[in-house]
């Protein structure tokens, strides 16, 4: 199969698509319009620049300017994930919870996975290590946000109850055990449902790329179950860190709950 | 014999204080709402960060894990919070030997927690409490929402608690008369981020 190159004709046609639902959107008074370009402004300009920065990094392999790329995704992914928390720990600990929880998410599995799985010499091969890496930080990325911000805000809303459990002599961990299990579940329900669901209801979008891109159908399958297995297994670690830290944060040394650590 | 002893102590809203409750003691408090009573005895249950140390006999707070020191100082708030939908499920093996006392028939611990009056809630919050046998009581107005009848069980409960286990109390309370009955020797009254001995008439 012929991989047909897309025209920037082809690409303005979906532009103006994106352009009327803009106008779309000005007229019924949705108040989503700027945000919508805004945001199809920036993901053109992005994606147009990472497809610059990884031919030049394919070619030259330098593992030093690979691994920058990887920190300054991470990076933007511990930052995502704090600001889509609506009451954030503050100080250092916001983006510290997020980039952690996101580097074991996404660093430990995408190792794992060029060592063990896919055993690719050197590791560093950018054309492996870098899309499986965005893939495994920007599909656990809602994962963590979901559930840290289901921890901190149920942890607000029920704190009486929290301290009800304290004063009757239960330790930090006790006291918000119900808490934490029901935001690791939320954290973990939509790679579930994305895993049931993956083929029969949706075309998983790397599949669909390496399909359009010219890949036989059934490597591209295989590659697809490796990515939502992979990502599974990073949603579940990130999700367990940075819910197991963020819960221990919310208690001090003498086991009070502190909600002033949020803001 | 002492029981709880606080050292330059200082909640929210209160200037450094030391004060002694000896065994089977019953301390009121008594002050202008939104003084600070009930930071008070939220920093000796040590849930909100504060200054100073507490005693129990010679146990040291600093030196006592937090859960162990608030099972033996036990906070009775104001408003009491459950997390089970049984009641029983709130009792160490689902039970209380209590709840007579309190005029609950025995097969309350089945009852269903969303079901409860306010009134209810607090006497089985208290009766919770005191199923850990706590050696200090802070009583947050532990019968605000209780009728006379109600009330009286719950003043002759504590009045039998502490003089059985030997422990003490601080009782908060609006009503004089309450308090009047209550106070072993003494009561408190919190005023301008000081406690100052409350003059019985």
């Amino acid at each position: 199969m012929e991989l047909i190159s897309l025209s920037p004709w082809d690409l303005s046609i979906a532009a103006v698509l994106v352009v009327g639902l803009a106008a779309l959107s000005w007229r019924t008074h949705l108040g989503v319009e700027k945000r919508l370009l805004i945001a199809a402004t920036r993901s053109v300009l992005q994606l147009t620049l990472l497809g610059l920065v990884l031919e030049t990094l394919f070619a030259q392999r330098n593992p030093w300017l690979i691994g920058a790329l990887a920190m300054l995704m991470l990076g933007v992914a511990g930052y995502e994930v704090m600001a889509r928390q609506e009451r954030r720990f503050r100080g250092l600990w916001g983006m510290g919870i997020g980039t952690l929880s996101m580097f074991i998410s996404s660093f430990s599995v995408t190792l794992l996975a060029l060592h063990l799985v896919i055993q690719v010499d050197p590791w560093y091969t950018p054309q492996y290590l870098i899309p499986l890496l965005g893939m495994l930080l920007g599909n656990t990325m809602s994962g963590m946000a979901i559930a840290l911000d289901n921890l901190t805000q149920n942890a607000w809303r029920q704190r009486s109850v929290i301290e009800a459990r304290l004063i009757l002599g239960q330790d930090w961990n006790q006291s918000i055990s119900v808490i934490r299990r029901a935001a690791l579940r939320s954290g973990l329900i939509p790679i579930i449902n994305a895993m049931t669901t993956a083929g029969v209801v949706s075309l998983p979008g790397m599949m669909t790329g390496q399909i359009l891109g010219g890949s036989p159908p059934l490597e591209a399958a295989k590659y697809q179950i490796m990515v939502l297995l992979l990502i599974a297994v990073g949603t579940g670690l990130g999700a367990i860190v940075a819910v197991g830290v963020g819960a221990r944060r919310l208690f001090d040394e003498r086991q009070r709950l502190r909600l002033d650590r949020l803001r | 014999m002492h029981c709880l002893t606080l050292e330059r102590f200082a909640s929210r809203g209160l200037d450094p204080i030391d004060l002694t409750l000896s065994r089977g003691e019953c301390v009121t408090l008594t002050g202008p709402s939104g003084c600070g009573k009930s930071l008070f005895l939220r920093a000796i249950a040590d849930l909100d960060p504060h200054q100073g140390d507490c005693l129990l006999g010679d146990e040291r707070r600093s030196l006592t894990p937090p859960p162990v020191w608030r099972r033996q100082v036990g906070l009775l708030p104001a408003e009491s919070h459950w997390w089970e939908d049984r009641v029983g499920d709130h009792f160490v093996d689902g039970e209380s030997h209590l709840t007579g006392a309190l005029g609950f028939p025995e097969e309350c611990m089945d009852w269903e927690v969303s079901r409860l009056s306010s009134g209810e809630r607090q006497r089985l919050s208290l009766a919770r409490l005191l199923a850990g046998y706590p050696k200090v009581l802070l009583l947050d107005e532990p019968t605000a929402n209780l009728d006379k009848a109600n009330t009286n069980r719950v003043e002759e409960l504590i009045l039998t608690y502490l003089r059985e286990q030997g422990a003490s109390a601080l009782w908060v309370s609006h009503d004089p008369e309450q308090r009047h009955r209550m106070a072993t020797h003494r009561g408190l009254r919190f005023a301008d981020r000081q406690l100052s001995p409350e003059i019985w008439s």
